[in-house]
């Protein structure tokens, strides 16, 4: 026989270890492997390398033939030799089978012809290679294409942040085990004065994104993933109540409703714009987050950020790296949270929790009012005047008393409750009072 | 891992969408098939920045061509994968080409032979990626994870005699790699689907 190829034997010198190194951690592909981005160390010199290579068959190698002179093969018939090919041609079959089978070959045409084959195929057979895509490449193709063939109905350019961050996150997914799936996530946010959690998996989170991104779907009158629940309710409401649901944690199987609501949210966004009515603006059509309401437009530029954020937290948990989303995407994030800013500034006045306004500047809806800049660094950054002592007081240059500059992603952390106001790496200059208060104001507009 | 997108019904109604200019039908199309195009790319071209371009030009010409795709004569799945292949081949044999003009070493025949093999390797993929789920994973214990067939049996719950089946079943359909095609048309791909 031919067969093996060119490839070095790692069977160890005792031949019979099989066993030991299944147990040893090449239990999956991803084991043995490294993972996508961690690739393998190379093995110390003496060691045999961590990704067994392709076996020959002991009699391609250096390797002692096992003594078969005391073994005189088995009497098979036909049938059961052949049926041995395929374990043979990987040699997974006892010493005994294994020259009983080559005693065979030597008097069977056909046998051998299909061992010579089954043997060839096995050089054939190869890892698969990463799985790994550049994130940024469905953007580039989806661009290339649309240049090419301008699209009748296109994705509502405030649809395509969410499009494409529910696309990475399905990315990080594809080839997670059930380990992965398990593993222990610590969702974080920020609740009054402090941070606040609650422990689930990375299926629950995957749980937690189906729930919420369900207030798009019944908005826009698609079936509800939290069919005979209250159908509104706070994202925490129904996060859990989903949790509840189930009489099981959450599993791998949350991924595909999960995919397939993302799908329909931009397939009919696409088709309806979003508008409340015929005669509105698209996008305005109104989504209930319970105590909230946002626009469709605002809702899935929210959602795609929460995508993101989630998807830190899982990639986290399982150790691999996760970029940030693309710049564009990420400056409209910035900008939503932005404009929420005074919103959440008048609401943590009313609770007592940021300083009153200033009286000598009593400002009225449309009119410009003392004012904070915020400057957003990095290549998703800009600049924002934040009215502060009324959210409908217009930012102004003129009355600006403070100026914050923050890095785009860390802005975008201390939206999402994960960096503490007092933490956030902000350079400051003004009235010390309005930057605590707009620091912390952006730590509240986070949620579960 | 690799789903089977046997459904014709979402083949026919994806081939509608992308008739119709929908662009998020063209992002769905990606999300599902990316992987697979990119991967038999890669398997031929051995260069990331190539198989980009592929992937690229595959999905180019999806969404430009959409009628191109009969929904009669197989899965897109099988159409795509076609497609890339030659694609794929195609490039690999201009950029040998070209680099053999330009006095690059090596021979046509050797040229010829690395194409060749290439194109063998990324059927082989295709094959393992499309076979059923059972013969995939008894070759997965017996060649990735070193267990013997008594131990695959075991580790899938299944009888010897079965263990032996699916292995020597998943040889001979990985072997249908190496057959060769009538001009144009790559085999391989829909066989073992």
């Amino acid at each position: 026989m031919s067969g093996g190829g060119p490839f070095e034997a790692y069977d160890g010198p005792s031949g019979d270890d099989q066993g030991e190194e299944a147990k040893n951690g090449l239990g999956s592909p991803r084991d043995g492997d490294g993972d996508r981005t961690h690739p393998a160390p190379a093995p110390a010199p003496g060691e045999p390398p961590r990704i067994p290579l392709p076996r020959a068959s002991v009699e391609d190698g250096e390797l002692p033939l096992p003594d078969l002179a005391g073994l005189a093969p088995p009497h098979l018939e036909h049938r059961v030799l052949k049926s041995l090919l395929g374990a043979w041609a990987l040699a997974a079959c006892s010493a005994e089978e294994t020259a009983a089978v080559e005693e065979h070959l030597g008097t069977c045409g056909s046998c051998a012809d299909e061992a010579r084959r089954l043997r060839e195929a096995v050089g054939l057979l190869q890892r698969p290679e990463s799985l790994d895509l550049d994130p940024g490449l469905r953007t580039r193709v989806l661009d290339g294409c649309l240049d090419r063939r301008p699209p009748r109905i296109p994705v509502p350019d405030w649809a395509t942040p969410y499009d494409a961050e529910t696309a990475r996150l399905d990315a990080l997914l594809q080839d997670f085990g059930d380990a992965e799936w398990h593993a222990p996530v610590r969702l974080r946010w920020f609740r009054g004065e402090g941070p606040t959690s609650r422990r689930t998996t990375v299926a629950g989170v995957i749980a937690h994104l189906l729930a919420v991104d369900g207030l798009v779907a019944l908005a826009l009158g698609l079936d509800d993933p939290l069919a005979g629940a209250k159908p509104a309710g706070t994202p925490a409401e129904r996060t859990e109540a989903f949790w509840e649901a189930s009489h099981f944690p959450p599993t791998r199987s949350v991924r595909a409703p999960w995919r397939e609501q993302t799908h329909a949210l931009v397939r009919t966004v696409s088709f309806t714009g979003g508008a409340s009515r015929a005669d509105e603006a698209p996008g305005t059509l109104p989504v209930s987050y319970g105590d909230f309401e946002l626009p469709l437009r605002d809702a899935l530029v929210d959602r795609a950020f929460e995508c993101w954020v989630h998807a830190e937290d899982i990639a986290e948990a399982v150790d691999y790296p996760y970029a940030a989303p693309a710049p564009r995407h990420l400056h409209g994030m910035i900008d939503l949270a932005a404009r929420m800013l005074p919103g959440a500034l008048a609401e943590r006045r009313r609770a007592g929790l940021a300083s009153p306004a200033a009286t000598r500047h009593l400002v009225t809806a449309g009119q410009p009012g003392r004012s904070l800049r915020l400057e957003i660094e990095g290549r998703g950054g800009g600049d924002w005047l934040i009215p502060l002592d009324a959210p409908g007081a217009v930012g102004s240059a003129d009355h600006q008393v403070a100026h914050i500059a923050l890095d785009d992603v860390e802005f975008c952390r201390l939206a999402a409750g994960h960096v503490s106001p007092e933490e956030a790496a902000a350079g400051q200059v003004g009235d010390r009072e309005a930057i605590r208060d707009v620091l912390f104001a952006a730590a509240s507009l986070s949620r579960m | 891992m690799a789903k089977k997108d046997a459904s014709p019904r979402w083949d026919r109604r994806m081939q509608q969408r992308l008739a119709r200019g929908e662009a998020a039908a063209l992002g769905e199309l990606y999300d599902r098939f990316a992987s697979l195009v990119h991967g038999l790319a890669h398997r031929v071209l051995e260069d990331e920045r190539a198989a980009d371009g592929i992937t690229r030009e595959v999905f180019a010409h999806v969404w430009e061509h959409p009628d191109s795709y009969d929904p009669k004569q197989g899965p897109l799945r099988t159409w795509v994968a076609t497609l890339t292949h030659r694609l794929a081949v195609q490039r690999l044999r201009a950029t040998e080409t070209a680099a053999l003009a330009r006095g690059g070493p090596g021979t046509t025949e050797e040229l010829e032979s690395k194409v060749r093999h290439a194109a063998v390797a990324a059927r082989a993929d295709y094959i393992v990626q499309s076979m059923p789920t059972p013969l995939r994973a008894a070759l997965e214990l017996a060649y990735f994870q070193r267990r013997d067939y008594r131990q695959t049996a075991a580790d899938l719950g299944v009888t010897e005699d079965e263990a032996r089946r699916r292995l020597r079943l998943g040889l001979q359909l990985l072997s249908t790699a190496h057959d060769t095609a009538a001009p144009g048309a790559p085999p391989g791909y829909g066989g073992a689907a």
